[in-house]
């Protein structure tokens, strides 16, 4: 257990590394932001969930994705409302509308992607 | 708008903006599969999406940007705040693209081999990304 959460630790930061350095040298940057939303945690996820649970129980985490993506759309354009509209800290404002990724994310799941029983 | 490369913008950066972005990409790997392993991939499956190195991005952006303009005897506050919220714009474009990528995996990945699936929907993401992010320029 220990050695594949290190293994995963590795390779998660590994890939978002290399999607933030693509992000950090393209311009203009509202194109370096749509880094800002690669698929980087989920490619490093979902190849060693394959390995580990098999390709049903990672389309499952595909899954739910969906809800995730939405909220981060949420999440991304309230962001750039706030920065826009207010002076207020960069990193103050992208904390503190996590909170709505998360009400977003399970929202959305549990609406439209939670089989009723 | 004409999209280019600008590779001295790596020497910007510090060793330790590196290896906090590591630090947060290695973290919510390892948090998205302990949770998984502990609710189930329905739950796991949101955290794929989690705005993990989102606040660092867009501060180091913020910063860069307030830097430069320093340099050059301006204040460069403000311009900083907006380039941190035209990166959350940008995001936000390509966080449609992420649905598409999470879309075509839930649907493929049983049927297909899984390194063609995920090298398939990556490419998918970067194509409609750009293709998005062109129709909202032209806009």
């Amino acid at each position: 257990m220990t050695v594949q959460i290190i293994i995963r630790f590795l390779i998660g930061g590994l890939v978002v590394s290399v999607f933030a350095v693509l992000g950090d040298v393209l311009k203009p940057k509202s194109f370096a932001g749509l880094f800002g939303a690669a698929p980087s945690v989920a490619i490093a996820t979902l190849s060693l969930t394959v390995i580990a649970n098999g390709k049903l129980y990672a389309a499952g985490e595909a899954r739910s994705m969906i809800a995730g993506s939405a909220a981060l759309l949420i999440y991304t354009w309230l962001t750039c409302q706030v920065l826009m509209r207010r002076r207020w800290n960069v990193l103050a404002v992208a904390c503190f509308i996590i909170p709505v990724w998360f009400m977003a994310a399970f929202g959305i799941w549990r609406l439209f992607l939670v089989s009723p029983r | 708008m004409k999209i280019t490369v600008n590779v001295s913008a790596l020497g910007r950066s510090r060793w330790y903006e590196y290896a906090v972005r590591f630090f947060f990409g290695g973290a919510i790997t390892v948090c998205a599969g302990l949770i998984a392993h502990r609710y189930g991939p329905g739950v796991g499956g949101l955290f794929l999406a989690f705005p993990a190195i989102f606040p660092s991005s867009a501060t180091l952006v913020a910063k860069h940007q307030k830097q430069k303009k320093e340099r050059a005897g301006l204040q460069g506050e403000v311009r900083g705040r907006e380039c941190a919220g035209l990166e959350a714009a940008g995001a936000a474009l390509g966080s449609i693209a992420l649905l598409i990528f999470a879309v075509l995996v839930w649907r493929l990945l049983p049927n297909h081999p899984a390194w063609l699936v995920l090298a398939g929907a990556t490419m998918a993401w970067l194509a409609s990304a750009v293709a998005i992010w062109r129709i909202r320029k032209a806009v």
